[in-house]
């Protein structure tokens, strides 16, 4: 049963949770930026939580459904309409040959995930269904969607009816506080450029997309050194070398950008700590202008975190 | 290259997903041997849990879901192999030479060039004349020539899928160094031969960069398609290790070999070579004189 996409929003793609053991030569994981919305959407119409999902951006996309299916929509909160009929989000759909899966502007949040029972069977690529941009591989044909697709489906009767229980959908807010663990090279901070990393508020830039999070507000302080043979000259240069997921650079000490599940794998910029693994999909719901504090934990509060994040994700792979 | 001993690695997360080990500040090949030597050990144990060894110039990176492994036994584990690997250890490698024909200050690249120059140190100068100053050289020519000659290890994969840092094989007065960008561009050509500190590249891509540039080759490096004979069995060219020799070409001979690779029919020239770090050391020239004398005879 292909889905034609009719309009593909700003920028809409295929995601499963992503692929592993590429990072080496600057594949990155890829997958869902927002890995719990992807999970529920799955698990809300009969699939298991790894199959391929559509990720649409600040905007969704119009879909038609050539076949009778089933349909979730998760992430952020947008009004969900079929035939133009407003439809509940966090909930899998019973949809007709013909449907038209539509969505209004977003009220919070910056991307949703679209499931449809069967998952989008678009090949396998080294491990994975997700498409990697900057790659140009994965998703559908290596690239983001366009209207006048049509994206095969997977044979599943699927599970109509089902919701998400309210008190395990997210809220999108404005203002969040992310964690992270400072590290890395967090030592090249004066004591002033610490406390602007981590006691002043930072706002998300427009710049802001599967590779990274840019932030601005303030401007980091930097101990002055002689560089090492080999960084470059300014005080934010190192010697290249591989960044974690989720960790933050500071480019010229002005603008910190965390990067994302499609991460430039390496480089020569400091970078001063990394968000840990259970706050990645909070700062992948962040739209434009969201103020953002970073709050430093221990690696092992770290742990306890991720702990709690995937017992909510078990959670919501037993409802059904 | 001077032998003198390695600082003492530093081991840092990277949150809950990843360890990070910088065994040395500044750039060496030797520094730079440990990192693969070490990278190669942990990939060879084969741990589960542990889902992305990453050599790095003078550091490595380890992936791991700690759902599967407890971060301090990832810890454990490394320090035991950088204990196995540490400085000497490392004697040399099999690998290869392979030419890279480049065309040096090509329109391409200066046209980029000239939109980012807000974001540049140098806004009154290209990057090539930038670079030629940092550099106490007297001309854009002496620099392409200093570029070309000696040769170059792969020193580092990533930042895109398969994009090469080189890092040049002469002794470390004779390296070329100019800073990356004040702040980075939004756009490079794909193919584009860049520098940042002591380090080439070729973007494999288009997109985002922060290293000046100074040309551009006709021959990919990454290729997902697979559509021509060097990459029947990878997507990405260059392997850690790798030596490269830049060749600076004309315009003709650039659209010539674009030409080949349209048509499917080019093919790298290389050669195998085992590289032994002290005999490199010993007489840097000469080895290279050796190596590329390799190359010629393929």
């Amino acid at each position: 049963m292909p889905v034609e996409i009719i309009e593909p929003g700003l920028a809409t793609s295929i995601q499963d949770l992503g692929r592993q053991g590429f990072y080496n030569v600057g594949i990155p994981p890829s997958g869902a930026v927002d890995r719990y919305a992807a999970i529920a959407a799955n698990i809300l119409v009969g699939n298991g939580p790894g199959e391929a999902v559509f990720e649409s951006t600040y905007m969704g996309p119009k879909l038609c459904f050539t076949e009778p299916g089933v349909v979730a929509v998760t992430g952020a909160q947008a009004p969900v309409f079929i035939n133009g009929t407003a439809a509940p989000s966090w909930e899998s759909l019973q949809v007709a040959a013909g449907d038209v899966l539509s969505f209004g502007i977003f009220t919070a949040g910056a991307r949703v995930y679209i499931a449809v029972a069967g998952g989008l069977n678009v090949p396998i690529v080294l491990g994975s269904r997700s498409h990697y941009a900057l790659g140009a591989i994965g998703g559908f044909e290596g690239r983001n969607l366009l209207a006048g697709d049509s994206i095969p489906i997977g044979q599943l009767a699927g599970t109509p009816g089902r919701a998400v229980p309210e008190d395990m959908r997210p809220v999108h807010s404005r203002e969040v506080d992310v964690r992270i663990v400072l590290g890395l090279y967090d030592f090249r901070l004066s004591e002033n450029g610490l406390s602007a990393l981590i006691d002043k508020p930072w706002q998300l830039t427009t710049v802001a997309d599967r590779i990274g999070f840019r932030y601005a507000g303030n401007t980091l302080e930097w101990v002055p050194r002689e560089q090492p043979f080999g960084a470059g000259s300014d005080p934010s240069n190192i010697t290249d070398a591989p960044y974690p997921v989720g960790s933050i650079q500071v480019p010229a000490g002005t603008e910190p950008i965390i990067l994302h599940r499609d991460a430039v794998s390496g480089g020569g910029y400091a970078q001063v700590g990394t968000v840990i693994s259970a706050d990645m999909d909070l700062v992948g719901q962040s739209s434009p202008g969201t103020k953002t504090k970073f709050r430093p934990v221990s690696i092992d509060e770290a742990l306890d975190a991720r702990r709690k994040y995937m017992d909510r994700q078990r959670k919501l792979i037993q409802l059904w | 290259m001077s032998a003198t001993s390695m600082e003492t690695s530093r081991y840092t997360w990277g949150a809950d997903e990843h360890l990070v080990v910088q065994l040395s500040e500044s750039m060496s090949l030797r520094a730079n041997f440990q990192a693969m030597a070490i990278g190669s050990d942990l990939k060879a144990q084969n741990i589960a849990g542990i889902t992305d060894i990453y050599p790095g110039n003078a550091s490595f990176l380890v992936r791991f879901n700690p759902d599967e492994i407890d971060p301090y036994e990832v810890e454990k584990i490394v320090r035991a192999a950088e204990m196995r690997l540490a400085d000497g250890a490392v004697r040399g490698i099999e690998t290869r030479i392979c030419e890279v024909p480049v065309w040096y200050n090509d329109p391409y690249t200066n046209e980029t060039g000239s939109r980012f120059r807000d974001r540049h140190q140098a806004p009154d100068m290209t990057d090539l004349e930038f670079a030629a100053a940092q550099n106490n050289l007297p001309s854009v020519e002496a620099f392409i020539e200093a570029h070309a000659g000696a040769p170059w290890i792969t020193s580092m994969l990533g930042f895109v899928a398969g994009l090469p840092w080189f890092f040049q094989m002469v002794p470390q007065e004779r390296q070329l160094q100019v800073p990356k960008y004040v702040r980075p561009r939004t756009d490079t050509p794909k193919q584009t031969i860049g520098h940042g500190g002591c380090f080439s590249a070729i973007y494999s891509v288009r997109g985002a960069g922060g290293y000046q540039m100074f040309g551009i080759t006709p021959v990919p490096i990454y290729d997902p398609e697979n559509k021509l004979p060097d990459f029947a069995e990878t997507m990405i060219f260059f392997r850690p290790g790798d030596i490269v020799k830049f060749r600076a070409i004309d315009e003709p001979e650039y659209r010539a070999i674009e030409a080949a690779v349209e048509a499917r029919t080019y093919r790298y020239k290389q050669a195998p070579v085992s590289f032994v770090l002290e005999e490199y050391e010993a007489s840097p020239d000469l080895y290279n004189e050796k190596l590329i004398g390799a190359l010629n005879a393929s």
